[in-house]
């Protein structure tokens, strides 16, 4: 049982987890671990150890900003950013409630509006967000600032070719 | 030179980074290169899809590796994030046999390994382009102490990238000393901002901001280079110290071009008083 999420994790992300020997250079240099509730070295050691329902349940999978820094200086060339971004979809696919729904609302409305236009408009994806997260009033002085500026265009820029979007989208499974 | 590249512009070009992308094109042209915009670029699914869906996150951006392919030309992408993510689809149709034929498959397409994934750096930080770049100097930046601000998606993973320092990268130090700038060494060349979840923990991203800007402050600097527009961005709004400014927006006031006045009031820190 154990065996087999390992290597599901191994597979789907494509890094040697096996070989993680626990030498803590991943949690030492990440800038998030304050964030997790588990550090990475940590995370390794659970996916070795089977214990998929802590780790789709963790709020670590969805702290990690895939800055690569552990991914650069690991002694055994494993990159811990594909491996939560595998251990994210898993949690999605299976239904289980995502530790960070705020992030997990970001992430469904950025895409959504790749969905729809192949490109991200900002504006609409940032009403969507903050319908779907109810954080209406979080960073409003930035947005309107933003606004203001000049760097929130009100008009949508599509791209030439959102039919073949659609389709990368449906290839995918969503 | 005459030198022609393809040119993806990602999403923030009409948007947070409008200022970046009109320095960039206008340096681009003062040295004689030509760009050629992929028609049908999409978005590739920025710090987003991957969180959501490896799958779609690979078919969004491998699209656009495709597209740049059929141009024949090696392709120039001056956002990091954007760059980081084509570049790791690049690097996947290179080295993983299965995704390759699926991808080729997908976008009906044969993949040839022959055009590169570039980021701005790569372009305009070339040994080959320092003459050029030091004769354009109208006006060298004197007394402007600098430090260079990496952050991740051009530097990291380097087997990606390929960049061989991923703890001191420098070129785009060598580039500002080109300028003339007063290039300061210090801590936090390639640390990160926390710019993904800059949206979602603005607490969390301050106080990420607040210790590179604190190391620029202790290191005397008047202001950070970078070349990420998520980088400038989160840096740039979560803080009221110091001005962020973009490596191409230092190239335009050394070589005196482009609608400088208007990009500096794009900023959250003014840079104006620097100049
Ligand atoms: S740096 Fe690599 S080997 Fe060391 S604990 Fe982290 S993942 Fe394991
Ligand atoms: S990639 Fe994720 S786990 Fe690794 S150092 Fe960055 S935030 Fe931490």
């Amino acid at each position: 049982m154990s065996e087999n999420f390992l290597q599901k994790v191994m597979a789907a992300s494509g890094q040697p987890l096996n070989l993680c020997y626990q030498c803590r250079k991943c949690s030492v240099g990440c800038p998030m671990v304050d964030e997790f509730d588990f550090p990475p070295n940590m995370v390794m050691r659970m996916v070795q150890l089977g214990m998929k329902d802590e780790l789709l349940k963790s709020k670590a999978i969805w702290m990690c900003v895939s800055c690569e820094t552990c991914g650069s200086r690991c002694p055994n060339e494993i990159r811990i950013a594909p491996v939560m971004d595998s251990l994210r979809a898993q949690c999605l696919k299976e239904g289980v409630t995502p530790a960070d729904e705020v992030t997990v609302a970001l992430h469904t409305s950025f895409v959504d509006s790749i969905k729809t236009f192949g490109r991200v408009h900002e504006a609409t994806m940032l009403m969507k967000y903050k319908l779907k997260s109810k954080k209406y009033t979080s960073d409003l002085d930035v947005g309107l600032k933003l606004f203001l500026k000049g760097k929130i265009p009100i008009m949508p820029k599509k791209s030439k070719n959102v039919a073949k979007v659609k389709e990368i989208f449906k290839n995918a499974g969503f | 030179m005459g030198e022609t590249f393809s040119y993806y512009p990602g999403c923030t070009s009409h948007s947070t980074a409008i200022e970046y992308i009109e320095a960039s094109l206008a340096v681009i042209a003062a040295l004689g290169i030509e760009l050629k915009e992929l028609p049908d670029w999409c978005c590739c699914g920025a710090a987003s899809a991957h969180n959501l869906s490896g799958a779609l996150a690979l078919g969004l951006s491998a699209f656009n590796v495709a597209e740049a392919q059929k141009s024949g030309a090696d392709l120039v992408i001056p956002c990091a994030g954007c760059y980081g993510n084509l570049a790791q689809a690049d690097y996947t149709m290179r080295n993983d046999e299965n995704e390759r034929q699926r991808l080729e498959k997908e976008f009906d397409f044969t993949y040839d390994k022959k055009i590169k994934m570039l980021s701005l750096v790569d372009l305009l930080a070339r040994e080959e382009l320092r003459p050029a770049i030091r004769e354009l100097v109208k006006k060298p930046l004197k007394n402007l102490k600098v430090v260079c601000y990496y952050g991740c998606a051009i530097v990291r993973p380097g087997a990606v990238t390929g960049v061989d320092d991923s703890e001191n990268p420098l070129r785009i130090d060598s580039l500002m000393a080109d300028l003339g700038a007063e290039v300061i060494d210090w801590s936090c060349k390639v640390d990160c901002c926390g710019g993904d979840l800059g949206l979602t923990d603005a607490e969390k991203t301050t106080e990420l901001v607040n210790k590179i800007v604190d190391y620029a402050v202790a290191a005397e600097a008047d202001c950070l280079v970078t070349s990420c527009a998520l980088c400038q961005a989160n840096v740039d709004i979560r803080q009221q110290r110091l001005p962020i400014l973009y490596f191409s927006e230092l190239m335009a006031e050394a070589f005196q071009i482009g609608q400088r006045q208007s990009w500096w009031k794009k900023h959250f820190n003014d840079p104006s008083r620097l100049f």
